[in-house]
């Protein structure tokens, strides 16, 4: 194993994962901004390196800066938390080429799952279905009408490239499509660097299951069955639990089983190793593959509360060249988690509702866990996303794991920014969540004030 | 007059209009950034452009007047 290791992350990620490896026997090394030098994971790891200022391109996203950071204290590898360089095949390869240990997959794998057009095509070639739309990249107006008329309407105009949101939109019409197709190509060519754009059929109110999976070198994959995600904003997740309330009391065991083999067949056409999420989109009775990301996901606690597999203990012992000791029939959930992601925003409007945090009390009580960024007297600034923490709740059953979190939520208290700690409330009164009636549009039509 | 202000604090990634200009209620003027989202704000009112109080990637509290309309 690593003697030392490197968080390049930031918030309860960096936290989460230097609790972690120096559980493990190894060293830990923070790296931050000027925004986030009074923050708790800084101070906790063995050793902290300044990047640079606030602004992630000078900071997190700095590759000269992190690279310089590991050779200075000598760290064997690095662990990209999620977001920022987690998934920058260049990064994971500059890393190598330094004798630094990327903690992620194999940056050929990650190349593969980047464009998502040929990400499509690959897993669909391998057998894992597939939501209607191009095969390839649509080049000009012309041909995404043509093909939105094979597809049918409404189609969703992606960029290939994008991620959590940005660059997506829907269109009802012709007409729509039109603007929302030149739109897209600039926002592509905004935040990715290039104009590519493809098409695919829109669900209207589909769930979103993902399946985590743990490979190692050795080529060696396993499945560590499923989480649901469904309840989003602005397509980022609020909540995420394991497992789906859709296979509770052994309802829809085919469709649970078509969701794992077409997991695990994604993750093999990438050739991938280390923790990754196979991503699906539910719509009556099918499961469609959207994307596999490539690394530790926001919601990897539910997963690991449930299963009792250490994730992240996994990512660093696969990175170190350890064969898997797991075994697929090994695998079995106990219980239910659900996750709130605690976000600095209105709990209405989600407007971001950055300052200081004046007040910040975690709950407490049995199966309660929070993974918090930020202690009271921090002050959340407006350089990064709005989540601040993630207060992850068990219990043996789903209706136990409910009342726990309404308690929990109740008592957690925050002031001095707006939260939606609210909105987790309303949510967890819905009729429809408690009933497990989930989907992507849950927000819109449940949980309003 | 009328004081278009900051409804979120962030900091200023585009304005997008200029001194003089006519503008109706719902035209963007100034798009503020906050954590990682790009957030349009919107004349309330129309009329023209007095004073732009902001300059691009300045940080900006909510409650802060980004542009004066007249």
């Amino acid at each position: 194993m690593f003697k030392k290791i490197l968080v390049a992350n930031r918030g309860e990620i960096a936290r989460r994962i230097i609790t972690v490896a120096r559980g493990m026997g190894m060293q830990t090394v923070a790296v931050y901004s000027d925004a986030d030098a009074e923050l708790p994971f800084v101070k906790e790891a063995d050793e902290a390196v300044r990047l640079g200022p606030a602004p992630a391109k000078d900071s997190y996203l700095n590759v000269a800066a992190l690279l310089d950071a590991a050779k200075k204290t000598k760290a064997e590898a690095i662990h990209p938390g999620y977001g920022f360089i987690s998934e920058n095949a260049e990064f994971a390869k500059t890393m190598a080429d330094s004798g630094i240990v990327f903690v992620g997959p194999p940056p050929e794998a990650m190349l593969r799952m980047k464009d998502k057009s040929e990400a499509r095509r690959l897993v669909a070639a391998a057998g894992v279905p597939i939501v209607p739309g191009t095969k390839d990249t649509v080049a000009d107006v012309a041909t995404a009408l043509s093909e939105a008329e094979r597809i049918g309407y409404p189609v969703l105009c992606k960029a290939a490239g994008g991620g959590g949101g940005i660059g997506m939109a829907v269109a009802n019409t012709p007409a729509e499509l039109e603007k929302v197709f030149r739109a897209c190509v600039d926002r592509a060519r905004a935040a990715f660097s290039r104009d590519t754009v493809y098409l695919e059929r829109y669900f209207p109110a589909p769930r979103h299951l993902e399946v985590q999976i743990l490979g190692d070198l050795k080529g060696h994959t396993l499945h560590i069955l499923d989480r649901e995600c469904s309840i989003q904003r602005r397509h980022q997740k609020v909540v995420e639990e394991a497992g789906s309330p859709l296979f509770l009391d052994g309802q829809n065991t085919s469709v649970r089983e078509q969701l794992y083999e077409a997991g695990l067949k994604a993750a093999k056409a990438f050739g991938y190793a280390n923790a990754g999420t196979v991503e699906f989109l539910y719509s009556d009775g099918q499961v469609y593959f959207i994307e596999m990301n490539a690394r530790l996901q926001v919601e990897h606690p539910v997963t690991e509360l449930t299963t009792g597999v250490d994730l992240i203990g996994w990512q660093f012992r696969i990175a170190a060249g350890e064969a898997l000791t797991l075994k697929q029939e090994d695998i079995t959930r106990k219980g239910h988690a659900l996750e709130f992601r605690i976000y600095a925003e209105d709990p209405v409007k989600f407007f971001p509702s950055p300052g200081p945090l004046k007040v910040f009390q975690a709950p407490t009580g049995t199966g309660v866990r929070l993974d918090a960024g930020y202690a009271e007297g921090n002050t959340v600034t407006p350089n990064y996303d709005p989540m601040i923490a993630k207060l992850i709740i068990s219990g043996d059953s789903r209706a136990q794991a409910i009342a726990r979190a309404k308690d929990a939520l109740a008592s957690f208290k925050i002031e001095g920014i707006k939260h939606n700690v609210p909105l987790h409330l309303r949510i967890l009164e819905s009729e429809a969540f408690v009933a497990g009636r989930i989907d992507t549009k849950f927000l819109e039509h449940h949980a309003k004030p | 007059m009328a004081d278009v202000t900051a409804h979120i604090t962030g900091t200023v990634w585009k304005i997008e209009c200029k001194v003089g200009q006519t503008v109706n209620a719902g035209d963007t003027l100034v798009i503020l950034e906050s954590m990682k989202m790009e957030m349009p704000v919107e004349a309330t009112d129309g009329g023209v452009v007095k004073e732009i109080r902001c300059k691009e990637t300045q940080a900006v509290s909510e409650g802060d007047v980004l542009v004066v309309l007249g």
